[in-house]
């Protein structure tokens, strides 16, 4: 798929000072991929496009503002949006020939047309509530921003996070306890946090002291809590539902003024404490990675731990309590489930979140941003599946459910492309 | 917290606090008295005394292996001492880890740079000693007003906000320095700091080494190379097989400290015939390698190689020289060009195509690409012909075959070992690599390749390369001979090509001098009439 462009260009001797001579690589892979969709979205909204008209709600009845409804005639609209995708198809095949590189934003483009077409063609005749689809992203992405906050944390200090599943399976659990008992959702955080400490610690200590295989741990971490917390629910919690899973959950705060933001407001600022709670973590933990002195040292570790060893910094220690602290942010995602939005525990009711967080880490190339806007997406990919189902969209419901993981297969494999983690992480430091 | 990792430390309550006391002191005595580190049954030091004066530049001479790295890793507390005591100014230390050495004022530039390349030069100088403005945010201004002071004061150059990873070697090691002058080092330790310097790079070092010192800076130079020795330094002690085996005076000849180094004497030139060159056997054409990144690593690169010839590829490491290997043996997916043998196309041919054309390889990591180390001597003297008759027959390895034929080419290359059963982890880098040396030479050879042969050798083991690459030349075989060491180069090359940023810089004839040599390595065409 990709040739390489001829490079008998002029050889001027380079001064010492330049930079290596690059060639460009043309890579066909973008033109490919949107032309695959292109033709995909033209057979679904024009050959078996349907008609009638799609409404857009953009306001909720409590909005102070309210936004009129937008009116989408079916048909026309997938045609007017597949020419429009064509379009630009052609002009990255364009690009590619010219040997320019398709930009991020063109992509984005294309993705989100690609979106609003299918939407459109979904709820023919039917009314979308917006809010209500973006807020239900949001409450889904909660549990993989937390989870993948711990794997940006515990993946830039060299050791790969892939017991996250098991973290948050454990707080789910631990906070759905100790929320019962003591009637304090405050305390059940509390406890998530800890529970995903020990899960922790158990990685740690194996995979820094011990030097076993980072993945095979996790992996086994993951088992083992599916395992304990489904015997520990089937034996203890289901006979006594109501004294040991009966948490209060918390209850939503609506904040004055950004609250009546149209459409941000009811998103973003009627949520739980929880929530507010994640805001700041995403904030923390970026200020913390790239402005202080604990980031600079948790990212020495895991680039190159023999040179931060070199100046003192002592790795093991470094990496231990980090990847513990990982583990506690892990677990607030965990406590989200049972205290934030179901109000129970389930048997193994994480269901994969723990993975797609890994992916949204990887996805957000180790950065707590970007890892949080692909948490986002893989969340809005899970309730677009919700959303549709409800209002009863022709696609058939087994097969919406697999949106949220193409989707990640797809942002993970096709579009991250030559991506670096950390140089060390996966690697233990076994010190001679 | 730890156990006390010498058996004469002073009492606790005498143990001098690293580094408080030694600050308003401008220079340093250093002191090692009987150092002793084993690793199993392997005494890596033995009993080492060595005294450092302040302000002077002391050489630390031997061969690889000699014990010279891990000496000074005990000194800078990145391993624990069986026995035996540092002493800082006639005060006994007591190194946990490298911090402590750091705060007792003793600083090292690594021979692998501990340098983090996604960080800028700032970041990298200011990890392990952040200063923090009020909310916790890195103070980087104040780093980077470091970097610069040190910068100017010894004329160094050093941008602190550029990434490491994008700087030339020669300014990475200066960013070792700058990184330990910060912390007010006074006794430096540089570990074979000229490895990966071109020779205009390692005379700046030299300078860079002097000017230290007239500053007051003590400093410790492990090497291997006589030259530099003999240029910079006021003392020498030479290692032998972990321990002192004597000290000499920067006058001595290279004769004197090779003897001393290597424990008997030592012939440094390579015997060899004037060569007969035939017909070109490998013309390589307009031969480009690109990464997967778009980066040209390989730039529109000709040449030919001669039946009967050695060329010699120059180069400091990392200017495409290890690309241009891989094309030529198939490793390289990106490739662009014509590569031709005898006149049969070699581009794009699978790497057993390739063996299959007659071309022998021995590859610059002889550990990672050159053998497996779990195997046995024999296993891996089959690793290229397993496929075939006369190793194996049908499905069935022919055992009894190998071990003769593994028998033979043991004695033949000289490999000692306990026999052929021996896995090749377990021997010493000479011997690793004339087991390589046995397998590519048992073939019938229309080309031999040689990348970095004899890197991180004993002196006996490099003689033996040299005569046996000499020997293939001499018998009409055409042979690359690619090296970052100019002695190599000179002792071999019939006609050396120097490489530079993945392009030619010229062709030139074997005698050509080092100066020019240097030059060259540094991206200067030759003068005209040099080319050959």
């Amino acid at each position: 798929m990709s040739t390489i462009a001829p490079v008998n260009q002029p050889t001027q001797p380079t001064g010492p000072e330049e930079g290596p001579a690059t060639a460009v690589i043309k890579s066909w892979k973008v033109p490919i991929i949107l032309g695959v969709f292109t033709v995909l979205g033209f057979l679904l909204m024009v050959v078996f496009g349907r008609t009638g008209t799609s409404t857009m709600v953009l306001s909720t009845s409590s909005d102070l503002i309210q936004l009129p409804d937008v009116l989408l005639p079916t048909l026309p609209t997938g045609i007017v949006i597949s020419i429009l995708l064509a379009a630009i198809t052609g002009l990255s095949a364009w690009m590619v020939q010219t040997r320019r590189k398709v930009p991020l934003w063109l992509i984005s483009v294309f993705a989100v047309l690609l979106l609003i077409g299918f939407l459109t063609w979904a709820s023919a005749d039917e009314r979308i509530p917006v809010p209500g689809l973006l807020f239900g992203s949001l409450s889904l992405a909660v549990p993989l921003i937390f989870g993948a906050l711990g794997g940006v944390i515990s993946e830039r200090v060299g050791v790969v996070n892939v017991a996250i599943e098991g973290q948050l399976l454990a707080g789910a659990f631990t906070s759905a306890i100790v929320a019962s008992i003591t009637q304090q959702p405050l305390l059940g955080l509390l406890a998530a946090m800890v529970a995903g400490v020990l899960v922790s610690f158990v990685l740690a200590a194996f995979s820094i002291k011990y030097f076993v295989d980072q993945v095979i741990v996790g992996v086994v971490l993951n088992v083992l809590v599916t395992g304990l917390t489904g015997f520990l629910f089937s034996e203890l919690l289901a006979p006594n539902a109501a004294t040991l899973n009966q948490p209060p959950k918390f209850e939503r705060i609506n904040i004055p003024l950004l609250s009546e933001i149209p459409i941000v407001g009811p998103v973003f600022f009627r949520q739980t404490l929880i929530v507010y709670i994640m805001y700041i973590a995403v904030a923390a933990v970026y200020f913390g990675i790239f402005h202080t002195k604990w980031g600079l040292r948790l990212r020495a570790v895991g680039e190159h731990p023999q040179a931060a060893d070199t100046v003192g910094i002592n790795v093991t220690g470094t990496r231990f309590w980090n990847v513990s602290l990982a583990g506690a942010v892990a677990g607030l995602g965990g406590a989200y489930f049972t205290l934030g939005s179901v109000g129970a525990f389930g048997k193994e009711m994480t269901a994969g979140a723990g993975f797609i967080a890994l992916a949204a880490v990887i996805f957000g190339r180790w950065d707590p941003i970007r890892a949080t806007l692909a948490a986002l997406l893989f969340g809005f990919a899970s309730n677009l599946q919700n959303v549709l189902s409800i209002i009863g969209s022709p696609v058939p419901s087994e097969f919406m459910l697999m949106l949220p993981y193409l989707v990640t297969i797809f942002a993970v494999a096709g579009l991250v492309g030559q991506s670096r983690g950390p140089a060390a992480s996966g690697k233990p430091y076994i010190k001679s | 917290m730890l156990a006390s990792p010498f058996r004469c430390v002073v009492s606790p309550g005498r143990r001098a606090t690293p580094g408080r006391h030694l600050n308003r002191i401008d220079t340093m005595k250093l002191e090692l008295r009987g150092i002793t580190k084993r690793f199993g049954a392997l005494v890596a030091n033995d009993d080492i005394n060595l005294t450092i004066e302040e302000g002077e530049i002391h050489a630390l001479l031997g061969e690889n292996g000699a014990g010279k790295s891990t000496l000074m890793n005990v000194l800078y507390g990145l391993y624990r001492a069986e026995e035996g005591e540092i002493l800082l100014d006639d005060v006994p230390q007591h190194f946990a880890g490298p911090g402590d050495a750091m705060a007792a004022g003793i600083g090292m530039v690594h021979q692998h740079f501990m340098l983090i390349p996604v960080f800028t030069v700032a970041e990298n100088v200011m990890l392990g000693h952040e200063q923090v403005k009020a909310g916790g945010r890195l103070d980087l201004a104040a780093a980077r007003t470091r970097v610069r002071e040190i910068s100017e004061r010894f004329g160094f150059d050093v941008d602190p906000d550029a990434l490491v990873e994008s700087l030339p070697v020669g300014v990475q090691q200066r960013v070792e320095i700058i990184k330990a002058l910060s912390r007010d080092a006074k006794v430096l330790v540089f570990d074979e700091p000229t490895a990966v310097l071109t020779p205009q790079e390692t005379d700046e070092l030299m300078n860079i080494m002097r000017q230290l010192k007239a500053a007051g800076t003590s400093i410790v130079f492990i090497t291997h190379k006589l030259r530099e020795v003999r240029e910079v330094a006021d003392r020498i002690t030479v290692i032998r097989l972990g321990k002192v085996v004597g000290t000499a005076s920067p006058t001595a000849s290279n004769e004197e400290l090779a003897t001393l180094m290597v424990g008997r004497a030592v012939d440094l030139t390579v015997d060899k015939a004037p060569a007969t060159p035939g017909a070109p056997a490998l013309v390589v054409t307009n031969l480009t390698v690109i990464d997967p990144l778009g980066q040209i690593l390989v730039n529109d690169v000709s040449f030919d190689v001669k039946a009967g010839e050695i060329l010699a590829i120059a180069g400091v490491q990392g200017n495409g020289q290890t690309e241009l290997t891989e094309a030529l043996m198939g490793l390289q997916p990106r490739v662009v060009g014509e590569i031709s043998l005898d006149g049969t196309s070699l581009r794009g041919h699978s790497v057993r195509q390739v063996l299959d054309a007659g071309v022998g390889f021995v590859p610059e990591d002889r550990t990672r690409d050159g053998l497996v180390g779990g195997f046995t001597i024999a296993e891996n003297l089959m690793l290229d012909r397993a496929n075939k008759l006369p190793f194996v027959k049908r499905f069935n390895l022919q055992l009894s075959y190998l071990a003769d034929f593994a028998r033979t080419k043991v004695a033949e290359f000289d490999v000692r070992s306990q026999g052929i059963e021996t896995p090749v982890g377990r021997l010493s880098g000479g011997n690793q690599q004339k087991v390589v040396l046995a397998r590519e030479l048992s073939r019938d050879l229309r080309l031999f390749v040689a990348a970095q042969p004899t890197r991180g050798l004993d002196v006996g083991s490099i003689e033996f390369v040299h005569e046996r690459i000499v020997a293939t030349r001499d018998g009409g075989t055409p042979v690359i001979v690619i090296s970052t060491e100019l002695d190599e180069v000179a002792a071999l090359a019939d006609r050396i090509m120097v490489m530079y940023r993945g392009r030619i810089v010229g062709i030139v004839p074997g005698d050509t001098p080092r100066s020019v040599l240097g030059l060259m390595m540094a991206g200067e065409t030759p003068a005209e009439g040099a080319a050959a």
